[in-house]
C-alpha cells in the first residue's frame, strides 16, 4: 500500500513537470503571437480604412439628399444640371458614363478576344512573348498620357471624319477601348490558358478542325472568365476620370448623338471639385456622383462574384 | 537499378499477305526537341482485331499511339511512315482532320465535354457537316448502344455528360469516336481512371467493338492486356522490343527484357 503511493506520488510529480514543460511558452510560440498580432494589425488598419472611406462617401453623398432635400429620383433622371442655381439632375452624367462604357467595352472585346486566341492557341510561343510585354506596357501607360494622345490626335481626328468640334463620347470611347483592351486581353488569355488541354483534345480528336475547337469548345468553357474579364474592363472604364474629362468636352447636358460634348460621372467631379465649398449643395451633389460610382463599382464586383460562381457550377465533376 | 538490356535483339513479327492490315508503321521516330522519345517502330495492326501496347511508364507507348492519328502534330517531331489504305498518312500534305474521323482517339482521362450526353456526340458530327435532325438523333443511338451505355442513359440524353460515373464518362467517349464511324480506334489506357466495374464494362465494349473496327489499346494492366487483346506489342524505353500474339507473348516471352517485364521485374 504504502509502496503504491510513492509510486503515485512520484507519477504525479514527473506529470507535472511534463506539464510545465509543455505548457509554458517558447520562443517558437511567441513568434507566433507576434506575427498573428502584425496581420491583424494590418487587417484592422485596412478594414479601418475602407469602412471610413465608405462611411464619408455615403454620408456626403446622401447629404444632397437630407441636407438639401433633393428628390432622389429627380437626382436620377433629371437632365439638368446646374449645380448652382439649386437643379442637380445627374442623367447625363449617369448616361454618359454608361455610353462610354458600353461602346468601349463593345469596341474593344472582339479586338481582345482575338488577340487572346492568337496569343494561346495560333502563336502560343513567339507571339505571346511579342504581345505580352505589348500589352503589359500598355497597362502601365499612365491614363494622363492616354488623354493627352486623345487630345492631340483623336480629337482633331473625329473632328476631320466627322464633324462638330472633336470632343465627345466617340473620342472618349475610343481613349477607354485602348486603355480596356490590356485589361481584357490578359485576363482573357489567362482564362483561355486554363481550359482543360482535355478538352482540346478531345475536339480534336474528333477530327474538329482548330477553328471548330476554338469557337465552340475552348471559347465556350471561357466565357465565364471572359465575361469577367469583360466587366473588369468596364469597371475600369467606368471609373477612368482624367482621360475622358481630357476628350469628352465636359458639358453636362444629355448627349445627343456620339460626337456632341457630354460628361461623365468621372469627369464632372474632376472638373468641378475645385470649385465648390464645402458643405453647400453644389459640393454635396458631387459627392452624391461619388458615391453613384461607388455603388457601381461595388455591383461590378458582385457581378464578378456571381459569374466565377456560375463558371466554378459548371466546371464541377 | 535497372538492368541494361540490348535494343539489337528484338523480336517483332510480321503479317504474310493473307492478314489485312488497318495500321501499319515502318521506322516511326518521335522527338520532343532533342529528345528521341520512340526509335525505329515497325508494326503492323492487322484488321478488326485488338493490339495491346504495353510497357513501363516512359516507354513510348502513349507517344507512339497517338502518332498515329497525328495527334502530336505541334507537340513533337515524328518521322516515318505510318500506312493506311497505302497511304503515308504521316505526309505534311495530309488533311489531319480526315484522318482523325477514320482514326478515333479515346484518352486516359475520360474528357467529356461539359455539354449534354447527347450534344457530346452530335458536337463532332455536326464539326464534320453531318446534318438531319434523324440522322443525328439515329447515330447518337447506334452509338450508345456501340458503347453499351444506350441502356443506361437513352431517358436522361439531355442530362450533363460530367453527372455520369467515370465509367460511363469513358465509354461515352468511346460512343462519341465511333459516332464518327472510324476504321480504327486508338485507346490511350482508357481504364487507368476507372474502377474494377467499369473497367470490366469498357473491356466487353472493345470485345464486341472489334468485329466493326480495329482497336489499338496502350495499357498498364497486363492483366488487361491479356483479356482483351490478341497481338501484344512490349515498349521499352523508346523501342519496341517484341510484337507477338499474346498468348505467347505471355506465355513463352522471347527475348530477356519481354521476360523480365512480364515477370514483374520491373515496369
Amino acid at each position: 500500500m504504502e509502496q503504491t503511493n510513492f509510486q503515485l506520488k512520484k507519477q504525479d510529480a514527473q506529470s507535472n513537470e511534463w506539464s510545465a514543460r509543455l505548457h509554458h511558452a517558447t520562443r517558437a510560440t511567441r513568434e507566433d503571437w507576434m506575427g498573428r498580432g502584425i496581420s491583424y494589425l494590418c487587417i484592422g488598419v485596412i478594414i479601418l480604412v475602407v469602412a471610413s472611406m465608405l462611411w464619408f462617401i455615403t454620408s456626403k453623398g446622401l447629404a444632397t439628399f437630407t441636407q438639401n432635400h433633393v428628390n432622389v429620383w429627380q437626382f436620377l433622371t433629371g437632365t439638368n444640371w446646374s449645380p448652382d442655381t439649386g437643379h442637380i439632375g445627374a442623367a447625363p452624367m449617369i448616361v454618359g458614363s454608361f455610353a462610354v462604357t458600353f461602346a468601349a467595352a463593345i469596341v474593344a472585346t472582339p479586338f481582345a478576344v482575338g488577340t487572346a486566341i492568337f496569343m494561346t492557341e495560333i502563336s502560343p510561343n513567339k507571339g505571346r512573348k511579342l504581345l505580352q510585354p505589348v500589352i503589359e506596357l500598355l497597362v502601365g501607360i499612365p491614363s494622363v498620357v492616354y488623354g493627352f494622345i486623345g487630345l492631340a490626335v483623336v480629337v482633331p481626328f473625329m473632328r476631320h471624319l466627322v464633324g462638330g468640334s472633336g470632343f465627345g463620347i466617340i473620342s472618349a470611347t475610343f481613349v477607354l477601348f485602348v486603355m480596356v483592351l490590356p485589361t481584357i486581353t490578359s485576363m482573357t488569355v489567362d482564362s483561355l490558358r486554363a481550359v482543360p488541354r482535355h478538352y482540346k483534345e478531345a475536339s480534336l480528336a474528333l477530327g474538329a478542325t482548330r477553328w471548330q475547337t476554338v469557337s465552340r469548345v475552348i471559347l465556350r468553357s471561357a466565357t465565364p472568365g471572359i465575361l469577367t474579364a469583360i466587366i473588369f474592363g468596364m469597371a475600369r472604364a467606368f471609373g477612368e476620370a482624367l482621360a475622358v474629362q481630357m476628350v469628352i468636352g465636359n458639358a453636362a447636358v444629355m448627349p445627343k448623338n456620339l460626337i456632341s460634348a457630354a460628361s461623365t460621372l468621372t469627369s464632372q467631379l474632376t472638373s468641378g471639385i475645385g470649385d465648390t465649398i464645402d458643405g453647400t449643395l453644389p459640393n454635396n451633389a458631387l459627392w452624391s456622383l461619388a458615391l453613384i460610382l461607388l455603388l457601381m463599382s461595388l455591383f461590378f464586383n458582385a457581378l464578378v462574384r456571381v459569374i466565377a460562381k456560375r463558371g466554378q457550377l459548371k466546371h464541377e465533376r | 537499378m535497372l538492368k541494361q538490356y540490348s535494343f539489337e535483339k528484338t523480336a517483332v513479327q510480321t503479317f504474310d499477305d493473307s492478314v489485312s492490315l488497318a495500321l501499319k508503321t515502318d521506322n516511326l521516330q518521335v522527338f520532343y526537341g532533342a529528345n528521341h522519345a520512340m526509335h525505329d517502330a515497325n508494326l503492323e495492326f492487322p484488321k478488326n482485331q485488338i493490339t495491346a501496347l504495353i510497357g513501363a511508364s516512359g516507354s513510348g507507348k502513349s507517344t507512339y499511339l497517338r502518332s498515329l492519328n497525328r495527334m502530336n502534330d505541334g507537340i513533337a517531331t515524328v518521322t516515318g511512315k505510318i500506312w493506311y489504305h497505302g497511304v503515308d498518312i504521316n505526309e505534311p500534305d495530309v488533311n489531319i482532320y480526315e484522318i482523325r474521323r477514320h482514326i478515333g482517339m479515346v484518352f486516359q482521362r475520360p474528357n467529356p465535354f461539359a455539354k449534354s450526353i447527347r450534344e457530346n456526340i452530335v458536337y463532332a458530327l455536326k464539326a464534320n457537316g453531318i446534318k438531319g435532325k434523324d440522322e443525328l438523333a439515329s447515330r447518337v443511338e447506334k452509338s450508345l448502344k456501340g458503347a453499351a451505355l444506350w441502356d443506361e442513359v437513352k431517358d436522361n440524353l439531355e442530362k450533363s455528360a460530367l453527372s455520369l460515373s467515370g465509367g460511363q464518362q469513358q465509354r461515352l467517349c468511346i460512343a462519341r469516336s465511333i459516332a464518327m464511324e472510324p476504321d480504327v480506334l486508338l485507346l490511350d489506357e482508357p481504364c487507368s481512371a476507372l474502377d474494377p466495374i467499369s473497367t470490366v464494362k469498357v473491356e466487353e465494349t472493345l470485345l464486341e467493338l472489334q468485329k466493326k473496327y480495329s482497336i489499338i489499346i496502350v495499357t498498364h494492366n497486363m492483366q488487361q492486356a491479356s483479356r482483351v487483346s490478341s497481338q501484344c506489342a512490349f515498349f521499352h524505353l523508346g523501342h519496341v522490343m517484341e510484337y507477338t500474339p499474346t498468348a505467347t507473348m505471355f506465355s513463352n516471352p522471347q527475348i530477356p527484357v519481354t521476360q523480365d517485364y512480364i515477370a514483374g521485374s520491373f515496369g
